[in-house]
């Protein structure tokens, strides 16, 4: 188990005292202007060999990331966004940085703007976080107040500004692009790549796009150097990761733990253990909405990391861990989600735009078991023909649960069909 | 989904004086000419003053970032947070339904709704007081089951516990948001699995539910003086000037365009399409010469400039300009005056170079 002294985020629950002064406390917001001195090579190369995988789903190394931003201004300003769009349903992490630990992500914000040649930052925050936005604003206020943001920033001689800006409810403004156009005044729609944000984001101009609690851990480990967090987890697997279970749980919570941790010690030390033992774990989605589910019994030794859990065809994601248990309906579980993704198509390319209506329909049926077993196969298929299709990784999201459903639950599927038809079950299930 | 205004709109939309403060001060966050970037704030501000998003209030907003309407309306429809029905007067009651909520009984929370309130979502109660829907994945799913009432995040609900709720609300009260469990927040309800030592100086409530306790507007509608603006990206100042100084203005460019004006000055601007500068009576602050009504044949159609709105033409009209040609005679000072004196709408008429447009247009006029 992760010791108190290793935690990043000291007052995630908000226990403690949330102003600049309670933060400065806990040892935020110090040296920054030292950091900042060491230069913006040094601070890229720190970030590279920390390991840190960007935590907003992708996990794609978030100091490799920042190499890609322009070096010199070709004269357009540069910008970093921070995504704060948490959508993914399962994934309530970034919410509880920004309302009771934010000057961990301001102070971020400064670092990492420096490091890409940014003066000025946007914090895109979901809509729905209204109280979030507050308190957040309130930092960035405080922060302003001290100095520490605005003209020479916490002296080091950097200019920079921090926005706040608001969505309004749509889940496909967590896709980089789709939240530039939306900060843009326009509808959520993605935009082709390339190019990439780096070459051309916002507003036309250089652009890095980070999650939230990947720009809010950025000052510790500067702090603390990248080979204290490097020393968590496993090797690709760097780090501290805030995990947010949720579902048929005893407790569920919001826990930062390291990476790798096995599924079983983290719901034992956690969340008070699975309700009703173990033996009641039917499935579980380890990572948000958008990776495939796992049978319960793959599950009690499971490493929580990018690696192992794509080696089981799922994926940490965002480490959201949604738990089910032998009380909950596995195909309407997955059938909510088919419906959010139907929701939540932006409806720019056809095959997401028509495939998630229609395999929320076909789903439907199959929660009924009102359906043909044929129909299974030919429903994966159409998750095939809407996978890598489509401009977005939407189509995608919307197709791993269902071919997760179908690649671990096709005997519960079929027998529903069965029952429906002849009032029995199969016959399997008879003996 | 299909999204579409509502039948029966308002005929007339105003952001509170405080709110207009407000707007016009999210418009500074972005760059220049980049202006419609405040447009999802903005129509939520609106919306958080009436309640729900009108057509008069989209337009109002498009207005103000000189956009065309169908580009906000193309946003408003677009995004879900924005209610293009009314809602209950009380509060708007939003369920999270996605599955993590949903495995823990969102589907419960649901029926009361349909049971207290009305049977359909989006249809207000009998006593117009409630609406409801349910929504997708809201961000607290530690917390699941949860519903959003106004601008507060209930969590950790039961079925009884949303009754309870609702029939509070209709008494006028405001039950404190948050977990309604125990909890603080998002930590294990069984005790603390970590950072036990830091429990301490802990206020009543968790930040949301603080916020919400001590603002006290969790289903009001706002008028934008419910906190002091600040606008720290500005210098770093306590901005209160900005609300004062708004309304003012408008007041400024409106008696002095009536009270400097000479009967009859006018006239000798309409005889030649492009005046020379000197036939503008020079004032101080280069107030360009105006008219008190339009000419014979009525004023020109000034929204064919580019930039120029319903709402700016009337703004022109007001401060005494009808016509291209009026515009066409500005010298580069009095455009800076008319720059300055376009409330809200600072600094257009250079940006889109309505001189020039003018010009054009008159000439084809003519």
């Amino acid at each position: 188990m992760l010791e108190d002294k290793d935690r990043i985020f000291t007052n995630i629950y908000g226990m403690h005292d949330r102003t600049l002064r309670g933060a400065q406390a806990r040892g935020h917001w110090d040296g920054t202007a030292g950091i900042i001195e060491k230069g913006r090579d040094w601070i890229v190369d720190q970030m590279k060999a920390s390991g840190l995988r960007g935590r907003g789903g992708a996990g794609f190394p978030t100091g490799l990331k920042w190499s890609f931003m322009p070096k010199e201004s070709d004269g357009r300003p540069a910008y970093l966004v921070v995504n704060a769009d948490e959508s993914e349903p399962g994934t309530c992490k970034d919410r509880e940085i920004m309302r009771h630990d934010p000057h961990t992500l301001v102070e971020g914000c400064l670092i990492a703007s420096f490091a890409m040649n940014a003066h000025a930052c946007y914090i895109y925050i979901r809509g729905e976080y209204i109280r979030e936005k507050e308190a957040l604003q309130a930092a960035i206020d405080e922060a302003y107040d001290a100095g520490l943001v605005g003209k020479n920033a916490a002296d080091s001689g950097w200019d920079f500004d921090i926005y706040l800006h608001h969505g309004a409810g749509a889940y496909i403004c967590g896709e980089e692009t789709a939240l530039l156009e939306s900060l843009e005044g326009k509808k959520g729609m993605p935009r082709m790549k390339p190019p990439f944000p780096a070459g051309a984001g916002l507003y036309g101009c250089p652009t890095t796009v980070n999650n939230v609690e990947s720009i809010a851990v950025v000052p510790t480990i500067l702090r603390r150097g990248p080979e204290w967090f490097a020393g968590f987890g496993r090797p690709n697997n760097a780090g501290t990761k805030l995990f947010a279970i949720s579902g048929r749980v005893n407790h569920p919570c919001v826990v930062e733990e390291a990476m790798s941790i096995s599924f079983e010690e983290l719901i034992e030390t956690h969340c008070g253990g699975i309700r009703g033992g173990w033996d009641n774990l039917k499935a579980v989605i380890p990572g948000g909405s958008s990776v495939p589910c796992i049978p319960g019994k793959d599950m009690r030794g499971a490493i929580m990391d990018f690696d192992y859990l794509r080696e089981q065809r799922s994926g940490l994601g965002t480490a959201a861990v949604i738990v089910m248990d032998q009380s909950t309906d596995i195909i309407k579980a997955i059938w909510r989600l088919s419906k959010f993704y139907k929701h939540e198509s932006c409806g720019q390319c056809t095959p997401c735009r028509e495939g998630t209506g229609w395999m929320m329909r076909v789903m439907d049926r199959l929660v009924t078991g009102e359906a043909e077993v044929e129909e299974i196969d030919m429903l994966l298929d159409v998750t095939k023909q809407v996978e890598g299709h489509t401009i977005c990784a939407l189509g995608d999201a919307a197709a791993w649960p269902i071919q997760g459903l179908i690649r671990h639950f096709r005997d519960e599927i079929e027998d529903r069909i069965k029952h429906k038809r002849t009032g029995r079950v199969s016959a399997v299930a008879a003996e | 989904m299909l999204r579409r205004l509502h039948a029966d709109q308002p005929a007339t939309f105003a952001f509170t004086d405080a709110n207009l403060a407000w707007a016009e001060g999210q418009i500074t966050k972005y760059p220049e000419g980049r202006e419609a970037s405040a447009i999802i704030p903005l129509l939520w501000r609106a919306q958080e003053q009436e309640g729900w998003l009108s057509k008069p209030a989209i337009e109002t907003v498009a207005d103000m970032l000189g956009l065309s309407y169908i580009r906000a309306l193309e946003v408003a429809t677009f995004y879900f947070m924005f209610q293009l029905q009314p809602v209950g007067k009380i509060a708007h009651i939003q369920v999270c339904g996605t599955t993590s909520c949903m495995i823990c009984g969102a589907e419960d929370l649901v029926a009361v709704c349909r049971d207290k309130i009305a049977p359909e979502a989006h249809a207000l109660s009998d006593d117009g007081n409630f609406s409801w829907e349910e929504v997708e994945c809201l961000g607290a799913c530690s917390n699941a089951p949860m519903a959003q009432i106004g601008k507060d995040y209930y969590e950790d609900l039961t079925a009884d516990r949303l009754g309870e709720i609702i029939d509070a609300l209709a008494r006028g009260e405001v039950p404190p948001p948050g977990p309604q469990n125990g909890r603080y927040a998002s930590e294990p309800l069984g005790g603390l699995t970590s950072l036990k030592e830091h429990d301490s100086g802990k206020t009543q409530y968790n930040a949301s539910a603080q916020l919400a306790v001590d603002l006290g507007e969790t289903v009001k509608r706002i008028d934008g003086s419910e906190v002091p603006l600040r606008m720290p990206w500005q210098g770093g100042a306590n901005v209160d000037a900005a609300p004062a100084t708004t309304p003012v203005d408008r007041n400024r460019g409106a008696s002095s365009d009536r009270s400097g004006e000479a009967p009859g000055q006018g006239a000798g601007v309409t005889a030649a399409a492009k005046p020379a500068q000197g036939s503008v009576a020079p004032e101080p602050g280069n107030r360009p010469a105006t008219l008190t009504e339009p000419e014979e044949g009525g004023s020109d159609d000034l929204k064919r400039i580019n930039g120029i709105g319903p709402k700016l033409e009337q703004m022109l009209n007001e401060m005494g300009f009808f016509h291209f040609h009026q515009i066409a005679a500005w010298s580069p000072a009095e455009v800076a005056w008319v720059d300055e004196n376009l409330v809200t709408f600072k600094g257009r008429a250079s940006r889109d170079d309505w001189v020039a447009q003018a010009a054009a247009l008159a000439d084809a006029k003519t």
